[in-house]
């Protein structure tokens, strides 16, 4: 599979070189990067339509790369590319790919951030975690860790974008793009609003109650974990992981275990693909319970709100007796999980998803069935397919669209190829889709759990692994089906106990990215519904 | 000390003993009595006290995790308005606690300031996770701010990563018996940093 | 016979014999001015107290709903302390000044706001002969007044000089005048069946069976509008777009802290007793005893319970139905909170008062 696309991108470019340290890597010099692309795109056998990720990487010396990582919707085909910016440290230039693939245009925005590196092209070159007025780009491998102090000014936003073109004889092009006009009624959502989800701005200008535009302002909670993560060895930088997405907790850090088992030739046992993909599905099931927490008290009503916590906390009480922790658990570890499963694990679980299946119907009764539910979702905030792959919404918000988008279906880890589940798509792609997608997930979720749970086999539960684990060179990736989408670790290993570079795909960005998109033309209060069936989480988007 | 306590940090539902780590709380006491007050002012200083001290708004500041718990701490598993934590207003105005719930990085900072500066007195902030006393586990990242101290004044310190509901509601039951015992009615300015606090920093340090 | 017992608990006497034994001592203006200071001091008592009564029956009612216990702790068993509490904590607050708003007008909206719900209050009609102010116009003086409060509500969003309160402050203003005229037609409905605009004697008109039951099945109907109307001007859930936590952090009084944020929170929970209590009055016989026709021992027995009891009694039943009802829904939108207003229940609630007419005129009515 992988050759016929290495070799069609060959016969488009000659120049092209094939990588095999770790994953198959194809290295496109950069003035040939957006033709490539674009055929990639169009190809009529297996048009790599989604653009799962792009991944900015120092590789020392002064050379910035940028990784592509595409896969087709149709065949399920995953492709990566490589592309070096030109103009060295001081000015490094690519071409932009945003006008193929639309998610490109946050994504690039953060290689921006972080590497300085430009992209020609592009119509919003701001920076998008960091300060506007911060000095230097810190995954930059020479950035000095104490360059900028604490400062309690305010920030003022600029409300104007700077967009570069490269011009014929190689000069640049300075242009400026207009995000709000001096006369735009632009009302400030977050980063303290309660019902942003965490500390999300979106700066919103209306007409009337009528959303005309919204551009999100992130960063607010970003931590720099994966410039930290590049000092630490692989096990500490585990612990991270559950604090991304600390509501799929168990998932992320799952991914990320699964990248370094695999890289290092790890076989863990039978045993701990049953507890990971068990401890997989109960996650889903609480973020879903929280989601559908959110998502009524974000549209006033509070009495529900109190329906999702009660059953939650049943799975935090599980959760709690075999990992010691209730909301984030450090419980998987490289080789297997940190400690077996509880004696009264099997049957407490078996106990929940019996109560989850009898007591969904008094969700339904007081929200779903309700008429004021039905009119404020059915019909808001449409999101097509074609955008859906385009903006890489995954999870539960692509699968409403009509895009079946579920990793554990398309490319299964862990027992999900063993298991008989149903993938739930729905074809409107409006607010109420995404919300019955995943109020069915959570009886789905049920289902693949009492497969798994009288057949837990004997065996251990974690083979042993050196402390200080060194991976061999190479590019190494893996992805999970977190509960709100895809969740992607890109590890760049140069033989090292640290990585020199990890990436993770969040899940989220690409949701809040659409929420322009989606919410435009909408009302205000439409607005905030539409932010609860997206169900994001911001400490993952931020990282 | 022979001092005589006009009276001791209590709370209905935990006896002082039940209390650990109080020093500086009874060093705040003792600093009280110290001057002694009238029958009258005392009084009515006990009666706004314990109203104060069963009213307690929060304003969630939740960037991350510990907001999940707080949530949770709202449910009715916890329900925490069951101790006189019933409101959550969203407007810092008429809130009386900034609950700060997650990290605060450089970019939050200066808001987290200003919206200690748009609260109404009398308020109270409680750091909650070790994201919010010390950085946490993000201690080393360009861009987290090393313990909120450094921003607001802070009241009570709650660790944990994150801190378990019952850990929330210890450390908001310790804030109930600070605020009862303060001297509402004469009090000095409560931005100077009393003396016990500013020992317990250093013990803390 | 039944009409002695009514009588009985009737406040007239007492009323009569202290005014006339103030002018037996003092000019009949003193008199009359003395007479005005004391009701205003019961009134605003009586005011404190049932928004006191009004805000723990709300935290108890939504404790209930939501599966949990609610305040249990604050002072004895039943957290009956909370309340006082809050009070106390709330009058101690700092009132904030604001830099950039209009001064006049920031300060003066919250005393708008409580001063249309005092005056509404005091015209509700507690028992027999207790009816603070009792004019031939009543029920249209309740309804102009009442109006007065949507003022502070326009006022306290436009001088905040913030973008949250002045959404929340239009639309308030778009809901409450919207909603002020299928309340005020249902209200007229009443009148037409009644014969009368004055409250008093709207209550004595209903000594032969409540309004709810007098009107076929129209007043039915005029109740249920009547309360989502009420409801809203109660700005209310699902109706409390104008406060819409979720999407404008307080709405209209994001700005206002302390003791004047207090005002508005007071007027809120007053502003439901006093829609409760107007549709009691209208629609639920006031403090009329519940008759059933043919059974006189029945009927007896229910004279001897006060008319006080009785109105309190409705009132409340109708206050627990509107909380049923806020945490029961989620809010509605904007638009589809005018739709509902003009599309429904204006037309509904026209057409109604149209039938009572035609009714009343051919003598159909009980």
């Amino acid at each position: 599979m992988i050759q016929q696309v290495t070799e069609k991108i060959k016969q488009w470019c000659p120049q092209a070189e094939v990588e095999t340290a770790g994953e198959t890597v194809v290295s496109v010099p950069a003035d040939k990067l957006e033709d490539v692309c674009r055929k990639l795109h169009d190809d009529t056998d297996e048009p790599m339509d989604y653009m799962r990720d792009l991944v900015g990487v120092d590789h020392g010396e002064g050379v910035l790369g940028v990784y592509y990582l595409l896969e087709s919707t149709r065949t399920g085909g995953r492709v990566m590319l490589r592309a070096e910016a030109k103009g060295g440290e001081e000015n490094p230039l690519l071409p932009s790919v945003c006008r193929i693939w639309k998610t490109a245009e946050i994504k690039e925005r953060e290689a921006f951030d972080f590497f300085g590196i430009r992209f020609t092209g592009h119509p919003d070159m701001r920076r998008l975690f960091l300060r506007e007025d911060w000095k230097g780009y810190p995954l930059r491998k020479d950035y000095d860790m104490d360059s900028n102090p604490l400062e309690l000014t305010s920030e003022v936003n600029a409300d104007v974008t700077e967009e570069f073109n490269l011009r014929p004889d190689g000069t640049l092009e300075r242009r400026e793009n207009v995000v709000f006009n001096p006369d735009d009624f632009v009302v400030n959502i977050g980063p303290q609003h309660p019902s942003t989800h965490g500390a999300l701005r979106m700066r919103t200008s209306l007409e009337g109650e009528t959303v005309k535009h919204i551009d999100p302002v992130l960063g607010y909670i970003h931590r720099g974990i994966e410039k930290m993560n590049e000092s630490l060895t692989y096990p500490q930088t585990l612990a991270f992981t559950d604090r991304l997405d600390y509501l799929s907790a168990h998932q992320n850090r799952h991914a990320l275990c699964m990248c370094i088992e695999q890289a290092a030739g790890i076989e863990v046992t039978e045993r701990v693909q049953y507890i990971r993909t068990i401890m997989d599905e109960l996650q889903r099931i609480a973020s879903h319970l929280l989601f559908y927490s959110c998502l009524v008290m974000d549209m006033g009503a509070l009495t529900p709100f109190f329906y999702g916590f009660r059953e939650r906390e049943m799975i935090l009480d599980i959760f709690e007796e075999t990992t010691g922790g209730r909301l984030i658990q450090n419980y998987n570890v490289i080789g297997g999980v940190q400690a077996d499963i509880h004696p009264t694990f099997v049957q407490k679980v078996k106990e929940f998803t019996k109560h989850m299946r009898e007591i969904i119907h008094e969700y339904h009764e007081i929200f779903t069935g309700s008429v004021i539910a039905r009119n404020r979702l059915k019909q808001m905030g449409l999101l097509s397919r074609e955008d859906a792959i385009s903006l890489a919404t995954t999870g539960g918000t692509g699968r409403a669209s009509g895009w079946a988008n579920d990793v554990r279906k398309h490319h299964p880890y862990a027992l999900y190829d063993k298991v008989d589940f149903k993938e739930i798509v729905y074809t409107h792609g409006d607010s109420w889709d995404r919300y019955m997608v995943r109020m069915d997930e959570i009886l789905e979720s049920c289902a693949i759990i009492d497969q798994l749970i009288d057949n837990i086999p004997e065996g251990e539960f974690r083979v042993k692994v050196k402390p200080v684990l060194k991976l061999p060179e190479g590019v190494f990736t893996a992805s999970v089906e977190s509960s709100r989408g895809e969740f992607g670790v890109f590890l760049v290993s140069r033989g090292d106990k640290s990585p020199y570079r990890l990436h993770y795909r969040s899940t989220g960005l690409p949701l809040v990215h659409a929420m322009d998109t989606v919410c435009r033309g909408n009302k205000i209060a439409d607005l905030i519904a539409i932010g609860g069936t997206l169900d994001f989480v911001i400490p993952d988007i931020d990282r | 000390m022979e001092m005589k306590h006009r009276k001791l940090p209590t709370t209905k539902d935990m006896r002082p003993e039940e209390f650990k780590n109080n020093d500086y709380l009874l060093r705040m006491a003792e600093e009280l009595n110290r001057d002694g007050a009238g029958i009258v002012l005392g009084t009515l200083d006990d009666l706004i006290n314990w109203g104060r001290s069963n009213s307690v708004w929060s304003l969630a500041l939740g960037t991350s995790c510990c907001a999940i718990e707080f949530m949770a701490l709202g449910a009715a598993r916890y329900d925490m308005a069951r101790f006189g934590f019933e409101v959550t207003r969203n407007s810092p105005r008429q809130a009386d606690l900034l609950m700060v719930l997650g990290t605060i990085n450089y970019r939050m900072a200066p808001v987290l300031k200003r919206l200690y500066d748009q609260m109404a007195e009398p308020k109270y902030v409680i750091a909650v996770g070790g994201c919010t006393i010390s950085g946490g586990p993000f201690r080393k990242s360009y861009y987290v701010v090393n313990g909120i101290d450094k921003i607001v004044p802070v009241d009570v310190y709650i660790p944990g990563c994150p801190p378990r509901p019952e850990a929330l509601f210890y450390g908001m039951m310790q804030l109930q018996r600070k605020i009862k015992m303060e001297r509402f009615l004469g009090k000095r300015d409560r931005n100077e940093v009393p003396q016990g606090l500013m020992e317990n920093k250093e013990e803390k340090a | 016979m039944e009409q002695s017992f009514l009588d009985y608990y009737s406040l007239e006497p007492l009323t009569r014999w202290l005014h006339d034994a103030l002018c037996g001592v003092m000019p009949e203006g003193w008199a009359v001015f003395l007479e005005s200071l004391l009701l205003g001091v019961v009134i605003l008592l009586a005011y404190a107290v049932l928004a006191v009564v009004l805000i723990y029956m709300e935290r108890r009612v939504c404790g209930a709903f939501q599966c949990r216990i609610g305040p249990n702790r604050v002072g004895g068993k039943g957290g009956l302390l909370q309340v006082p509490a809050d009070v106390l904590k709330i009058l101690t607050k700092e009132i904030i000044r604001l830099k950039n708003s209009d001064h006049v007008l920031y300060e003066l909206a919250p005393y708008l706001v409580i001063l249309a719900s005092v005056i509404s209050f005091s015209c509700l009609p507690w028992n027999k002969g207790m009816e603070a102010i009792d004019m031939q116009v009543g029920i249209f003086f309740v309804l102009a007044a009442s109006s007065i409060g949507i003022i502070g509500i326009l006022l306290a969003g436009w001088s905040s000089n913030s973008k949250y309160t002045a959404i929340g402050a239009v639309r308030s203003g778009a809901m409450l005048v919207s909603y002020e005229l299928s309340l005020g037609i249902t209200v007229l409905t009443v009148v037409i069946l009644s014969g009368t605009m004055s409250i008093s004697g709207i209550v004595e008109s209903q000594a032969d069976g409540w309004n709810i039951f007098k009107g076929h099945i129209i007043t039915l109907v005029a109740f249920v509008i009547y309360l989502i109307s009420g409801n809203a001007e109660a700005n209310r859930g699902p109706f409390d777009l104008a406060e819409a936590e979720q999407e404008l952090t307080a709405g209209y009084h994001t700005e206002y802290s302390g003791m004047h944020f207090g005002f508005f929170y007071l007027a809120e929970y007053l502003n439901l007793f006093i829609t409760s209590g107007i549709a009691t009055t209208l629609f639920l016989g006031g403090w009329m005893p519940l008759h059933v026709a043919g059974l006189d021992g029945f009927n007896a027995a229910m004279d001897y319970i006060p008319g006080i009891v009785w109105f309190l009694g409705k009132t409340f039943f109708v206050v627990f139905l509107l909380m049923w009802i806020r945490w029961t829904y989620p809010r509605l939108r904007i638009d589809q909170v005018l739709n509902l207003e003009w599309k429904y229940l204006m037309p509904l609630s026209l057409l109604l008062m149209l039938v009572m007419a035609v009714l009343k005129v051919c003598g159909l009515v009980f």
